[in-house]
């Protein structure tokens, strides 16, 4: 009965902690909701009309919805890069840092599901998916290895954090035999859904341009570029804001790997882009697509380039250790390299598979609004969720949030 | 267990208001009915929650069948019969194009078009009649929405549209198993099952799917009111659909639309597995072949020419 109390007053305290901040992070929440709202408003027009009000059609069957979820997998799969020094390798100047990437996790998982959610047709009838009740295709489907894995690694990065914040509230130890076998299971689980999400496209051999045994280990490089840079660029401004302390050397380590994953994705795709163009064959068009154009059509050419030529520039950036050593230049790189891969790894991965089309068809695609206005609303989402999970967590790391002196901590 | 949270979990995040109104106009409970029928609402409720038609036993495969002609009957006046013939024994369906003989008069598609009830809103058509350049069977130069007088000089013409595979890769991908080769070899769907995910869109080689990107519209004085469950129904947005070699049709010994409505004589159906079929002439006398063999998928669609 004691821990129930207990937890409703940790919901309690949390939900106060997060709803209460300076004007900025008034203005930054209300933005987000604002946004949210303008997102719902489009959704229920695309409820309403269909899928037809977005720019996707029978050529091409998924745009940016799709696109961003592929790319916020890898950013949910890169907290484990924080996971592993952390829990495992007990490397203790990660240890500030692997909470907010756990966070990150979750926001990035829960963007990944109302993405897919959103794209489709019928999400009064997504109850089919449940198994027992509805009709599961696994393990033939691979979109239901999907489902399991991020639902999976979601719980698993709720209970993890969960449970180590909780005791901390209480002003406690967690305890070891609890919580690693779960930070066991989640390391492994994080390569499990980014490779999961990777077999989904490779193993379409109706695409040629997906179907490559090297899209699994790509997609696991840039994840564990984009998403520690992401988390490099947060933490930067949590200690700034707050008084969380994240130590310079933790940054620089994970800066090394945003790097080491950056150079051997470029490797990767060097390496396709030997293949696709040193002896092009029928299947390299959707290729030659994405970088050159085909047919006098590619609204996608200029897009990619920018993502490569981010790529590069900050993979070059990061390499130089003076650049690197240098956090106003680190963030730069890290910025440049977030987008370059969301670039790369969203619309410049997704559309040029369906171009050209079975029979050579090309036909381009561009989102409309009201498809960039219900992902502006998502990405929104994600940041809100994610802004209030790190201002609790910062809260109860630094202290001033446990459970005896929580009144006392409100009141002043 | 874990499984149920979660999707809780996924859903009270997404839906925190995308959902509501929106997506309750989907469902069964909607109060979108302008009159207040209780029997209307019962029988939207009970379909909503039906099961996936491969799962249902006969007499529920009737009253789902039931609930679909009264709602119709209700909403037209007019009386739909909806067919469930299941597939026969020692019966396996096959077609062959005959590229020598396709002109490219499209009276297939256009015949295709209304058997099946598709969309005229959005012009969705299962066929695609290819004209390619002579020489060669590359389509890269191929063009699948010509507007000029056919037959156009030093062109041939080939027809495609779903190939009813052996091995076929959209079945394996669907996450609800909404999609599934039936006996007789017809790849078909349940509209009431499918969750509009487009996976199994994008593993076709074969552009043999087609999604109802909005609300499906048929001239109520078009609509073809003798249907299948799985064939020519009525669909509803936000759903696959595909060719069934008209299954409404060929179930009850007829030819699908397409090869009654060509008048060169350029489509071939048939039983592959009687001797005597017309379709087992053409692949015993013919030199046939398939498109995109590579792939594995073994389509029941052949190709020759004269």
């Amino acid at each position: 009965m004691k821990q129930v109390k207990i937890f409703g007053r940790f919901v309690k305290d949390g939900i106060r902690v997060a709803t209460h901040g300076n004007t900025t992070y008034h203005i930054w929440m209300g933005t987000l909701t604002l946004l949210m709202l303008a997102a719902t408003y489009a959704y229920s027009i695309q409820i309403q009309e269909g899928l037809i009000v977005t720019g996707m059609n029978d050529r091409i069957s998924w745009g940016l919805y799709i696109s961003n979820f592929t790319f916020l997998v890898g950013v949910a799969a890169a907290a484990v890069m924080l996971i592993l020094p952390t829990y495992i390798l007990k490397d203790v100047d990660f240890k500030q840092a692997v909470l907010i990437g756990e966070g990150l996790a979750v926001a990035a998982l829960l963007m990944c599901l109302a993405f897919v959610v959103i794209d489709l047709g019928g999400p009064a009838r997504a109850w089919h998916l449940i198994p027992v009740i509805g009709y599961f295709n696994f393990p033939n489907s691979l979109l239901a290895w999907d489902v399991i894995v991020l639902n999976g690694y979601l719980i698993l990065n709720v209970t993890i954090p969960f449970y180590i914040l909780f005791c901390h509230y209480k002003g406690i130890e967690p305890k070891k035999s609890i919580y690693l076998p779960g930070v066991f299971l989640s390391v492994f689980w994080a390569v499990g859904i980014h490779l999961v999400t990777a077999f989904l496209y490779a193993g379409l051999p109706a695409r040629p341009f997906w179907n490559s045994s090297l899209l699994g280990p790509r997609f696991l490089a840039s994840a564990f570029a984009a998403g520690p840079a992401l988390i490099i660029l947060i933490l930067g401004f949590v200690r700034k804001h707050s008084d969380f302390k994240v130590s310079d050397n933790a940054l620089q380590k994970i800066a090394l790997i945003v790097t080491v994953a950056a150079q051997i994705n470029l490797v990767m795709l060097f390496s396709e882009l030997f293949k696709e163009f040193y002896a092009p064959t029928h299947h390299s068009q959707s290729a030659t697509y994405l970088f050159f154009g085909l047919e006098g059509k590619g609204s996608l050419v200029p897009w990619i380039w920018t993502g490569i030529t981010f790529n590069v520039i900050a993979t070059i950036m990061l390499t130089v250790h003076f650049i690197r050593g240098n956090f106003r230049l680190l963030k730069l790189a890290c910025g440049l390299l977030f987008v370059g891969i969301w670039i790369e790894k969203g619309l410049g991965l997704i559309v040029p598979g369906f171009i050209p089309g079975p029979w050579g068809k090309v036909v381009e695609y561009s989102p409309s609004w009201i498809e960039i206005l219900i992902t502006l609303g998502v990405w929104a989402f994600g940041a809100f969720v994610f802004t209030a999970l790190a201002k609790v967590t910062i809260a109860i790391e630094t202290g001033k949030l446990r459970y005896k002196n929580a009144s006392e901590m409100l009141a002043s | 267990m874990n499984k149920k949270m979660s999707r809780r979990g996924a859903f009270s995040a997404i839906t925190k208001g995308l959902l509501v109104g929106a997506g309750m106009a989907q469902t069964a409970c909607s109060l979108t009915s302008d009159e207040n029928d209780r029997t209307d609402s019962q029988m939207k409720w009970e379909e909503y929650f039906k099961k996936n038609y491969r799962l249902m036993t006969d007499p529920e495969k009737s009253s789902t069948v039931q609930r679909l002609t009264s709602l119709y009957e209700r909403r037209t006046g007019k009386h739909v019969n909806i067919g469930t013939e299941g597939a026969e024994e020692n019966v396996l369906y096959g077609y062959a194009f005959n590229i020598s003989k396709c002109k490219g008069y499209m009276d297939c598609v256009n015949a295709c078009v209304k058997e099946n009830n598709q969309d005229r809103s959005t012009q969705m058509q299962y066929i695609r009649i290819h004209e390619i350049e002579n020489g060669q069977i590359n389509f890269e130069g191929a063009d699948d929405s010509f507007y000029h007088e056919v037959p156009a000089a030093g062109h041939f013409y080939l027809g495609t549209q779903c190939y009813h595979c052996e091995n076929p890769p959209c079945v394996d991908v669907c996450p609800v198993g909404a999609t599934w080769q039936e006996e007789d070899g017809i790849v078909v769907i349940d509209y009431d099952w499918c969750i509009g995910c487009r996976y199994c869109m994008a593993a076709c080689p074969y552009d043999g799917r087609r999604f109802n990107w909005k609300k499906p519209e048929v001239p109520e004085p078009e609509v073809n009111l003798v249907q299948h469950y799985l064939g020519n129904r009525l669909r509803k947005k936000g759903v696959m659909e595909k060719c069934t070699f008209c299954i409404q049709r060929s179930r009850k010994g007829k030819n699908p639309a397409c090869v009654e409505a060509c008048p060169t004589g350029a489509r071939t159906f048939g039983n592959l597995l009687d001797p005597k079929s017309q379709i087992r002439w053409v692949l015993e006398n013919k030199k046939v072949f398939r498109l995109k063999e590579d792939l594995g998928t073994e389509p029941k669609f052949w190709y020759y020419m004269d």
